[in-house]
Parts: C-alpha cells; structure tokens; sequence
C-alpha cells in the first residue's frame, strides 16, 4: 500500500543523508560533535558543552562482515553494524566525532565500546543496572564526572544556566515528538506507521534545536489539517498494531513496512525513537538542575535495567490510549536483556487479553519471506 | 454470475496442493504436484489442470497460500498459511478447538484454535531444524526416500543426533554411517530429533483445549505420528487429507470471500 505523503514527510527521510553537510560546515567553524549510541545520553549536557550530538547507531548490514573480524557472530546487527561503520570509515557522523559517549547499558554494547576505544577516543558513562538503592545518587554524581571530564579535556564551561537552558529546549523537543505521536490515536490514524517513524528518526539529523522542535509542530498541524480536510491516508480498516522492543531503524522495512501491507497500522512506537525516550521530561524548576537531568533519564523503561517495571506500565497505558488491536515485539538478534523481557511482556498481555507476538530478526534479508507470513497470519487473526 | 465452487491452491516450498469445494464445502477436486523451481509456472500449471478436469478459474472464487502464494496472479486473494492451516483443519477435523502442528517443507508451524479460529501460533524463524527439508537431506544422505526413512526408524532405537542445525547434522549422520551404524538405527535418530525439535516447540505454547492433530506433507507417515504422539503424551490425530489442509483452508477463505462480495452486491 503507497501512501501519498506530505510533501513534509519527504524531508525528513533524507534528514540523515542531508545531515553530512551540515556537521561538515560546523566542524569547519571550529564547532564540537559527539558521537552517541542511546538514549541514555544526557543530551542536555552536550547541548550545554556545546557539542552537537548525533546519533551513531548502524542502520545497515553492508559493515557487518567487516565488524565481524573482530566481535563474534552471534551479536546484535545494531552492535556489529556500528562499529563496523567505525572501523571502515565508511560513517561520516563517526568520522567527525570528536568524542563518542556511550554508556554501561548492555553487555554487548559496554564490550563493543572498549574496543572502540581503540579507534575513537570514548567516554563510557556508568549507567546504574536498576533504580532501586542509590541509584540516582550515583547516576548524577557520574553526570557530574562526566561534566569534569568534559571541562578539562576540551575546555569548554558546562554551567547550571546553559544546563537549565538545554533542559528547557530539549522538553519542548519531547512534547513535540509526543504531540506528533499522539496524533496516532485518532481512527484512523492521520499517518503510516512507517512515515511517522521516519519522521522521528530524520528529526534527530535536524542539528538546530528550535529548528527541530518548530518542524515537528509544524508536521504535526499540517497532518491535523488534512484529517480535518478529509484526507484518510490510512484505511480504517487496518487493525491498529503497537510495536516494541529493540530499535529498529535497521529492520524498518521488513517489519514495519511488511506490517502495514498486511492490513495493520502502526500507531504507537513503545521503543527507541518512540515513546520510551520522550514521553519523560526533566523538572526544569528542580533547585539541583542536573540530579533532576539524571532523575529523567532514569526514567527510561529500557530493558538493560533491572527490574524494568516501567515498560509494563507504559504498554498498559498505551494500548488504551492508541486503541490497540495488538502488540508486536521486535527484537534484534542476541538481544539477551529484551528476549528475556518477551515471557512477562506475553504474560502481561495475555492478563489484558491483547494478541501479542515477538519476533527476532537482524539486518539480512533472509527470514523476510518467513516474517512476512508470521506478521500476516498475526494481523488476519486480529 | 454465481460461483458454483471455490477453490483454494497452496504453493507450498515442496509440494503445491490444490482443491476445490462446492459451496457446501464439499471436496470435488485434490490436486498434488511438485511445486518445482518456479511457483509463476506451478501456478499456470494448476489452471490448466483445473480447466481440464471442469473446473475453469474465471467461474470460481480462487484464494492462494503458501510461500508462493504471491505468484499466483489469477487468485481474488492471499491468505497466509497460518490461517489457512487453521481454517482447513478444523474443516478436516470437524472441531473449533485444536493443536495443529503443521511439518511443512521448510518450516514448522504449532498453531491453536479456539472457536473455530487461529488464537496463537508459533513458526520457527529461518532454521530448517524439525522440518520437511531436514528429513528429505537427511533421507538422501542415507540414500532412501523419506517415507522409507519413517519406515525404517521403527525398527531402529540407541542413537540420537545432538545438532540442531541441519548441515551439521547431516555431518552428524555422515560420520554415523563411516562408523558402521546401522541405517536403521541412524533412521530413528533422525525422527528423534524431528520430534524432539516439533514437540519442545509446542511445549512452547502453554494451555490449548481439544485434539492435537497434524497437517502438511508429513502426515502419511504412522511412525512419524506415533513417535509425535509418545513425546506430547498425547494422541496426535492424522488424517489422509491432512496434507491438503492448506488449500482446504484457502478454499474456506474463498467461500467466505464469496459470500462477503455477494452481500455487498
């Protein structure tokens, strides 16, 4: 099914190609980019540094054989693909990174950093492994760490107002993306699944921050627009799907995009780009600004952490919201943390009587023939 | 005009099976044939064999399923497997609540009905373990046709293969043979471990009502079932049809889809 997009959405699915350019003018100009991998990354403190931040995550099989050479086969493609664009210098975003900031999340993630530590300088932050005890403590007083670092190494001033500042921007930039998202929960949605997700994720190779924030509100009126107008690019009969678990930039197309030519819609994204990373602001009157930065990241219902409670909350909520007629887990190959997560997941929805079903999958095409008939028979059952 | 028959053609990854029902969901047509390297060709084979035995595509409602259910352009429709395993053994079965464990050529599939409906299914993701493929390789390795392999694992007992992966077991068989094993006994290991890859696949799916039974091409083969029906610890129901449940399946979704277009008429 080919949905005619606004004009808008088109811009975003070549943000990351586009993007180049603008690093390679900022750089130029004497500006500071990092590197990052997750949504842990306490953004507001590159912001007040500042450094431009771009994500690094690899979306693309092509530096997998490569990044084979040295980490073994059974790991996650995102891992691999990674740092394989490192190691062949085939990733401009990487190539400019004048710092790359990662995090103690999951094993594979925190191993493959140390080895990239031999290609590109690294600053891997400690992430605590639940929140439970002194996690916060210990969580801002690594932030803090991480500002001194910082300080010393490029000589840059990280100050309680630009931190306030950046706090305050990068909000309006989440209640953006939320308000973007909500949209979804119309019937039928005013969007594709798949050119809402686009959207997202081109939106973070968009580097000024009110420029990203003005645009998102901007899509979001124009779509309202057409609904209002009677444009229906989504058919009503669609079942409405939620999708969760790993990122799956990599893996868009045959999930997502095998999702919506099978009958469903995607309205709600529980992962990565989606609801999981922006629907927590952080308190922008706290007397301590940056343990109120900390506090908010550690409100990330990521599987690394142990326990994940907040995960199961959101998907609860969420299926109300978003009208959801099922779930579908993607996981990416070897995700230990999210695979162990599928058994209570499939509890959780079974108690609320929400079809569900999880798959694993990496960046090669070869299980697309087997995924396309398991997400069939999945929406033909709904 | 009306449509006196539908008719429903799954194109598996062996086997391509065709049938066609009367409106009161009656067999009138099996057809069974190798699906061989192009499903395009299959597909235009199937029509002509349809038009010779009377039974002409333009005057029935024709749904397809199957791996190569894309390449059927003539069908009104495309069902994936999953649900047409489903409808097609309830029709065989004559229940709405079942287990129904599919061995097909290349994947297995372990799907619950409740009421009459798919509620749950599990399908391996792209590994041939506990499949059709697996039994055909490992047949020519032993230089037998599969159901002579079934027939032969009932005399056989002692030897089990520990891999999984289909190419390693075949290295498995192969180093069996230059011990001396008898085929026999080799022949028994191989259904072990069909069964035991099937049966930890359906432990996988909690709870289910009613008969557990088995469709695809596997069907036919007692010792397959009877083995199947040892390690569920419970009696696995076959039936001769079992193969065309599929296409039965597609059949049913035909009748449905005719009805829907002659209500909205």
């Amino acid at each position: 099914m080919a949905y005619e997009l606004p004009a808008r959405f088109a811009e975003y699915n070549e943000a990351r190609q586009r993007g180049f350019l603008t690093v390679k003018k900022v750089k130029e100009d004497g500006g500071r980019v990092a590197g990052i991998f997750c949504t842990f990354t306490p953004l507001e403190i590159l912001d007040a540094a500042g450094f431009l931040s771009v994500s690094l995550c690899g979306m693309s099989g092509e530096t997998i054989p490569a990044a084979e050479a040295h980490l073994p086969r059974n790991l996650c493609p995102l891992i691999k693909s990674s740092y394989g664009f490192a190691l062949t210098d085939k990733c401009p975003y990487t190539y400019f990174s004048d710092l790359i900031v990662g995090e103690t999340t999951c094993d594979g993630k925190k191993k493959m950093y140390e080895l990239l530590g031999r290609l590109k300088p690294v600053y891997t932050l400690h992430l605590p492994q639940g929140l439970d005890g002194c996690a916060l403590e210990s969580w801002t007083a690594e932030l803090r760490r991480f500002i001194a670092f910082l300080e010393e190494r490029f000589g840059v001033s990280v100050t309680d107002k630009a931190l306030r500042e950046a706090a305050r921007a990068r909000n309006q930039e989440r209640r953006a993306r939320m308000a973007l998202m909500e949209t979804m929960r119309a019937a039928p949605p005013p969007a594709s699944g798949l050119s809402l997700y686009r959207t997202l994720e081109g939106s973070g190779f968009l580097f000024d921050q009110d420029q990203r924030t003005a645009g998102l509100d901007r899509l979001r009126e124009e779509l309202l627009a057409a609904y209002a107008a009677g444009e229906r690019p989504v058919s009503a009969a669609s079942r409405r799907i939620l999708v969760t678990g790993c990122p799956i930039g990599g893996v868009l197309e045959k999930t997502v995009g095998v999702i919506e030519a099978s009958g469903g819609a995607v309205v709600c994204f529980e992962n990565c780009s989606g609801i999981k990373t922006a629907c927590q602001m952080v308190d922008e009157q706290a007397e301590d600004i940056l343990s109120a930065i900390a506090a908010r990241y550690l409100e990330i219902g990521c599987a690394v952490l142990s326990p994940n409670r907040r995960r199961r909350e959101h998907l609860k909520r969420l299926i109300e919201e978003f009208h959801v007629d099922g779930v579908v887990e993607v996981d990416l190959q070897s995700c230990t943390t999210y695979g162990v997560e599928t058994y209570e997941i499939q509890a959780l929805l079974r108690e609320l009587g929400v079809p569900y079903m999880a798959l694993e999958t990496d960046y090669a095409q070869g299980d697309c023939g087997q995924l396309s008939t398991r997400l069939g028979a999945f929406i033909e059952r709904l | 005009m009306k449509t006196e028959y539908c008719i429903g053609i799954d194109i598996g990854s062996t086997c391509a099976k065709t049938v066609v029902l009367s409106r009161d969901k009656r067999v009138l047509l099996q057809l069974l044939q190798p699906t061989g390297w192009s499903s395009v060709d299959t597909a235009e084979d199937i029509r002509r064999r349809l038009e010779e035995a009377g039974f002409p595509i333009e005057d029935g409602t024709a749904v397809a399923t199957g791996y190569g259910r894309v390449s059927v352009p003539y069908a009104d429709k495309c069902v994936t497997e999953i649900t047409c395993h489903g409808r097609g053994a309830c029709h065989i079965y004559g229940a709405g609540q079942l287990t129904v464990i599919d061995i097909g050529g290349q994947d297995t599939k372990i799907i619950r009905i409740e009421n009459g409906a798919v509620s749950d299914f599990l399908m391996n993701d792209k590994c041939s373990a506990g499949t059709g493929r697996f039994l055909e390789i490992m047949a020519n390795t032993l230089a037998v046709r599969p159901e002579e392999l079934c027939r032969m694992a009932a005399e056989g007992g002692g030897v089990s293969i520990s891999s999984m992966c289909t190419v390693f077991a075949e290295s498995e068989v192969i180093s069996l043979i230059g011990r001396g094993e008898k085929r026999e006994n080799i022949a028994f290991a191989v259904v072990d471990s069909i069964v035991k890859k099937v049966s930890s696949q359906a432990g996988r799916m909690a709870g289910g009502q009613g008969a557990v039974c088995l469709t695809g091409g596997l069907c036919g083969y007692p010792y397959l079932r009877q083995s199947l029906s040892d390690a569920l610890g419970c009696e696995v129901r076959t039936a001769e049809e079992g193969r065309y449940a599929g296409a039965v399946g597609a059949a049913l979704c035909a009748l449905a889809l005719e009805k829907q277009r002659s209500a909205e008429k």
